[in-house]
């Protein structure tokens, strides 16, 4: 598989560290009355997705960027490469 | 029809004509007791020992395939009971006494070979460890053998004893280990199960669950609903997306694994050889293929095949330990779909939907687990308590600190 990296261009899946699905952004609040449910819920349990599924790759071998990378699991088809930063501001995480 | 060596004997003098199907087609009702949904290796043990040990025969086993056609029929074939903690050992036990009386339990040849299993170590740690492994597995009275690097030489003179990276300073062997014929597997205990009154249909993909009020009381297939009083999950690699259709998120992900076959070669390999350091084992099937594999390619994947980077890093560790094996030629490759647990154990379990059960998370190791996995699976199916040596693999571990991690690795399917 090739990873077409946003900064980087095309770069062999070898050179990544595979993380899982890309929800493990979306880390609970700690802080939250329910934390303990969710924490168990983020850490261990998974959606598993059979098609397009948005994952973590972290580039190891290379910038040490971490990628969301849209592939699909049942062709391992990659349709999409975004740095994971900018993913999570959209999604109002990170400043 | 029942096999033996004069039925065979007689066979073979009238041209083989005195030979019927081994199970039957048969039409599919509309109701059962049970339902079970895969007929892979551990849907049809699940059949057979429910059957046999508990008398339950209106049963159903529902394939979207044919038998054979998943992880049954893709593997390693490599069995052994060389775990070592609590939750695993007993059970994998269990499992290794079932292979050993399996060909007289079911009247079917599955080639049981319990050539032995050898695992190599490098280092003074790697072998205290594999010292303790032993001791946990005298346990259960499993049999292990601590060897130093002559009694490996004795074995394995073919090895690269003085490699730079990984020397062998020896190893440890278990006698009873070895590997059985995958698909005769599944084909011994769907015959059992089908004498015995089991319906196996196939071609009969699942595509939902009848759920109301927290209660199962069948299933939705593309040749139309079935009514049970109970329904039992069985589906290896596809866990998540069955699981999925009943609301249900688990703590599993589908990861890809590779094996390789050579051409046909005299024998050379005593047993089973594993290189965990190196990502590599190797057997030698009874045609004399050498069979080996090593990691899953480590990403999510349900595509039943895999990429290169994990040849090139199984073919390397073959290289390193066993240099001769670059003289074979390679046949064929390819991928099965895993159902990677978060700690690397599996589950056999109740859901928290009545009736709805639950087996699961074999990881790369569930064949070896066949009979067991039937065999607790149909206790717990029967009689809605599970087995005692498979009462750990509970599908809500994680919640309380319930996780056994054989290689204490971590919560991440694609470390295990
Ligand atoms: C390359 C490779 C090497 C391996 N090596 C070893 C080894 O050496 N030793 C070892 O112990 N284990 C090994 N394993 C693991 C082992 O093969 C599996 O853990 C085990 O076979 C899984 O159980 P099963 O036989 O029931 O699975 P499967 O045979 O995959 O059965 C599941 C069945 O469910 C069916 N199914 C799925 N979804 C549906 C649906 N919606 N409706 C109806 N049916 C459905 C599938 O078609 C399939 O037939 C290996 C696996 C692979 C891929």
């Amino acid at each position: 598989m090739i990873i077409d990296h946003p900064i980087l261009g095309p770069r062999d899946s070898s050179e990544f560290v595979y993380l899982g699905d890309a929800c493990l952004i979306d880390r609970p609040d700690p802080l939250d009355r329910n934390a303990e449910k969710l924490f168990y819920e983020y850490q261990y349990l998974r959606d598993n997705i059979a098609g397009p599924m948005q994952e973590l790759w972290y580039h190891e071998q290379g910038d040490r960027s971490w990628l969301v990378v849209t592939r699909n699991t049942v062709t391992h088809e990659i349709s999409k490469v975004e740095l994971a930063r900018e993913v999570s501001r959209s999604r109002g995480r990170s400043k | 029809m029942a096999f033996s060596a004069l039925k065979i004997l007689k066979e073979g003098f009238t041209g083989n004509r005195g030979w019927s199907p081994h199970w039957r087609d048969p039409v599919l009702k509309k109701e059962y007791d049970i339902i079970i949904i895969g007929a892979g290796g551990h849907g049809l043990a699940t059949a057979y020992y429910l059957a046999r040990n508990h008398g339950i025969t209106n049963i159903a086993v529902l394939e979207k395939g044919w038998i054979g056609s998943g992880n049954i029929g893709r593997n390693t074939t490599i069995i052994r009971s060389n775990y070592m903690l609590p939750g695993n050992q007993p059970f994998y036990e269990l499992s290794m006494k079932l292979w050993e009386g399996l060909e007289q339990d079911f009247n079917y040849n599955a080639m049981v070979s319990q050539r032995g299993i050898l695992n190599l170590s490098h280092s003074d740690a790697q072998h205290d460890a594999y010292a303790r492994r032993g001791n946990a597995m005298h346990l259960t009275k499993s049999g292990a053998v601590l060897l130093d690097k002559s009694g490996v030489q004795k074995m394995c003179p073919f090895l690269d004893f003085d490699n730079a990276r990984f020397p062998v300073k020896g190893g440890i062997w278990q006698p009873r280990g070895g590997s059985v014929r995958h698909d005769a597997v599944a084909w011994g205990y769907a015959r059992g199960a089908d004498s015995r009154g089991v319906d196996l249909i196939q071609n009969c993909e699942v595509t939902g669950f009848q759920i109301k009020n927290g209660v199962c009381f069948g299933v939705e297939t593309s040749r139309g609903p079935i009514k049970a009083k109970k329904v039992g999950m069985c589906v290896a690699g596809s866990s998540g997306v069955l699981a999925g259709k009943a609301g249900m998120r688990l703590p599993i992900e589908s990861h890809v694994l590779q094996a390789f076959v050579t051409e046909g070669l005299k024998p050379i390999i005593p047993g089973v050889i594993t290189f965990g350091a190196g990502h590599f084992y190797v057997s030698q099937s009874d045609k004399g293929g050498l069979v080996f594999g090593g990691d899953i390619d480590g990403y999510n994947s349900y595509a039943q095949r895999g990429n290169l980077p994990v040849v090139e890093d199984v073919v390397e560790g073959g290289m390193a330990i066993m240099p001769m094996i670059g003289r074979a030629r390679l046949l064929r490759s390819w991928g099965g779909i895993m159902d990677m647990s978060m700690d690397g154990s599996p589950f056999i379990d109740k859901t928290h939907i009545e009736g709805l059960f639950f087996n699961g998370g074999w990881c790369y190791g569930g064949f070896k687990a066949t009979p067991a996995s039937g065999y607790c699976y149909a206790h717990l199916l029967a009689t809605e308590k599970p087995h005692p040596v498979s009462e750990r693999m509970r599908l809500d571990r994680f919640k309380f600190g319930g996780q056994f991690d054989e290689k204490g690795v971590g919560a991440q399917p694609n470390l295990h």
